[in-house]
């Protein structure tokens, strides 16, 4: 015993390692947001206009979001596409794509709920000052909506960073895998590595999560209440 | 597809099912009960225990799975804490379940109106009929939803105990495929097994929402 | 006088089931008309169908020359609904914007009039309804009453021709009631046109200069406030007035 595994975060470039690792996942989960915070905007949009076709189609989609795990989208994507389609698409695409399937669905089921929780009222005296509908959007249901969707698109980026953490499971090298390599590298200098490492990799992820969370939780607070 | 391989798969794709259900099902059982006990100590503010749960609570709700389950099975063996893959699935699961149960049941508790508190004390009632009879019965309804939600959400995250070498659905369907090359089919009864898993408590979840609305808002 | 608003024999259904059955009534310039009735009377409905909120399955109301429901003329409505100003039940101030944007929305954007001359005129209405010093305030952070004289100085600064108050005190606190009817009262003493429905029966015998009383979805009797009030003609107006006096306090 003695050590508990730190010291090896200080040996060469180490730490440095690690934190590149957190990037390539945070990087991955950044692309996915964005993807789906366009993608969900629109379709959400889409959905809220209640045709009943389109609302169809976006219930089987998000109750297979709903029921899959990331992990298994991510395996059909990963090996699946390359079987099936004899596509070779790298794991970081398979991931951005199984990401952003994932948080267009959450994106739009947020876009929706925020839309259609703006009360008629807001509407009707809208209309009663002689706005036009287009004015009404503009000026009074989208800033609502707006405001009400940021803490939870926020509270999205965290999920999302989470979520990320699968991706060593299809290969990419970012901050768990970049532990482990640490680990088996200095196996017998520091037997203890393990320890120290995951440690390291739990707050990593908490110290780039938690201000987010704290974040999403303030604006909504501040906006929605 | 290939229905010989499907038949020779499907037995050890039942026994990983049941395996996951099982860890599946102690973790949420434990995140339950943690839930539960770390929504009393915020709601009644115990003094030092609601910072220790306040601390519990947002570090496991910031951080993955996966990172909280390696950490605990490669990281803890270190301090000469070593416990079994399954055990370590169901703990980890009950420790990630527990930050999210106790903030859905702490909230719902919170969200009994201060009248339905008052009213009660008004027909005279102490503070533990009060809790007993008003506060908590609303608040377990009222918690529901959000705790099938929650359920869902760590059912879904039984997918990662493969990275611990749990012989569970993925693992099964990532060692298959890379002994037999038989993608398709197995990726197949991978998401078949999920779906047997997951259906059944999404629907249940979206009836309970359902009734809930009902109560509510009586549409 | 002059008559600005004419409803002819309107009828409204939702879906299979009558709510206004064969309403007319004609408005003049400065009248001050007060509609009142039991819950579910078709009052507030009547009220909604006069500057299109509500679809009327037949009859027409008429604004000056223009029928403006049925209309199928989207910038035709909009144009005469900034000529109709509307108060709500509700709280319905637009709850991201401050006191002062609230207000000065309207006429910049609909009417495209300028923004100084706009608030010059805002601060004014304000300050009469004693609000000035509310202005960078959020909706949430104002009570009842005062969120209802908001929406009147709201509807106020569209220089409306007529203003519908739909029951604008009926989510107050007693206390806030009396504030928000004193703006009504002095509003009604300068000559303003106003359509108001109210279960206030003191305030609409001070106010009004015509009383109609709907009972389900017909006017069932109307006249001037004493007369009505002292000598209803029907039996139904009488059984309703003294229900009434049992239950309401007198403010």
């Amino acid at each position: 015993m003695g050590s508990l595994g730190f010291e090896v975060l200080f040996k060469g470039t180490n730490m440095l390692r690690l934190l590149e690792g957190l990037g390539v996942a945070l990087k991955i989960s950044l692309v996915s947001v964005l993807i789906s915070i366009v993608l969900g905007i629109a379709f959400g949009m889409l959905v809220s206009m209640k045709k009943p076709a389109v609302n169809a189609v976006f219930n089987v989609y998000l109750e297979i979001v709903r029921i899959m795990p990331q992990m298994v989208l991510l395996f059909i994507v990963y090996f699946g596409t390359t079987k099936s389609l004899g596509l070779n698409l790298s794991a970081e695409a398979a991931s951005i794509i199984v990401f952003s399937f994932w948080g267009t669905a959450e994106m739009t089921d947020l876009v929706r709920s925020a839309i259609i929780s703006i009360p008629v009222i807001q509407y009707e005296s809208s209309a009663a000052l002689g706005m036009s509908r287009l004015q009404t959007q503009l000026y009074i249901i989208i800033p609502q909506t707006i405001r009400r969707l940021i803490p939870l698109s926020i509270n999205l980026i965290t999920r999302m960073i989470k979520t990320t953490s699968l991706v060593m499971m299809i290969g990419i090298v970012e901050v768990l895998k970049v532990g482990q390599q640490i680990i088996e590298a200095n196996r017998k200098s520091s037997p203890n590595a393990a320890f120290g490492v995951f440690a390291t990799v739990f707050l990593l992820y908490f110290i780039a999560c938690w201000p987010i969370s704290q974040l999403s939780k303030y604006l909504e607070n501040k906006w929605v209440k | 597809m290939d229905i010989s391989a499907i038949s020779q798969y499907t037995p050890l794709y039942v026994q990983a099912f049941f395996l996951t259900v099982k860890i599946g099902w102690i973790g949420i059982a434990l995140s339950l009960g943690i839930g539960i006990v770390c929504a009393f100590v915020m709601y009644f503010k115990i003094s030092v225990l609601t910072v220790i749960v306040r601390i519990y609570v947002e570090l496991f709700r910031n951080t993955p799975l996966l990172v909280q389950l390696f950490f605990i099975y490669f990281g803890l063996p270190k301090l000469g804490l070593t416990i079994s893959a399954e055990v370590c699935g169901a703990l980890g699961l009950g420790l990630l379940g527990g930050s999210y149960m106790a903030e859905a049941i702490r909230s719902a508790l919170e969200a009994v109106p201060a009248s339905q508190r008052e009213s009660a004390l008004a027909l005279g009632m102490g503070k533990g009929q009060l809790f007993g009879l008003i506060t908590l019965p609303q608040a377990v309804s009222s918690s529901v939803p959000a705790i099938l939600a929650n359920v869902i959400f760590l059912l879904k995250e039984t997918s990662v105990f493969s990275a611990i070498s749990l012989m569970d659905l993925m693992f099964t369907a990532k060692d298959l495929i890379g002994l037999y090359y038989d993608t398709t089919e197995c990726l197949v009864l991978l998401v078949i097994f999920y779906v047997i898993m997951l259906l059944p408590v999404s629907f249940l979840g979206r009836w309970v929402e359902h009734k809930a609305r009902f109560a509510i808002y009586g549409d | 006088m002059e008559e600005i608003l004419r409803v002819e024999h309107l009828h409204k259904k939702y879906d299979d089931l009558g709510v206004l059955e064969d309403v007319s009534l004609s408005v003049h310039k400065g009248e001050v008309i007060a509609i009142i009735g039991p819950s579910g009377c078709g009052k507030s409905t009547f009220l909604r169908c006069l500057n299109g909120l509500e679809d009327i399955q037949d009859g027409r109301v008429i604004l000056h020359d223009e029928i403006i429901n049925p209309c199928d003329d989207v910038k035709k409505l909009q144009k005469s609904r900034e000529k109709i100003g509307m108060v709500f039940q509700s709280y319905d101030l637009f709850p991201h914007k401050t006191i002062l944007q609230n207000v000065t929305l309207a006429p910049v954007k609909v009417q495209k009039r300028d923004k100084a001359e706009v608030e010059a005129e805002a601060m004014e209405l304000l300050t009469r309804v004693g609000l000035e010093s509310k202005k960078y305030n959020y909706p949430r952070q104002l009570s009842g009453g005062q969120k209802q004289r908001v929406a009147i100085v709201r509807a106020l600064i569209m220089h409306p021709e007529i203003l519908l108050l739909d029951e604008i005190t009926a989510a107050l606190d007693t206390e806030m009631v009396r504030e928000v009817l004193e703006v009504v009262l002095s509003l009604a003493r300068e000559g303003r046109t106003m359509i108001i429905v109210t279960h206030e029966l003191q305030f609409a015998r001070a106010v009004a200069d015509r009383v109609i009383f709907m009972d389900g979805g017909n006017i069932v009797e109307e006249g001037a406030p004493d007369e009505f009030f002292d000598h209803p003609r029907t039996e139904r107006t009488r059984k309703f007035l003294d229900n009434e006096r049992f239950t309401v306090q007198p403010s």
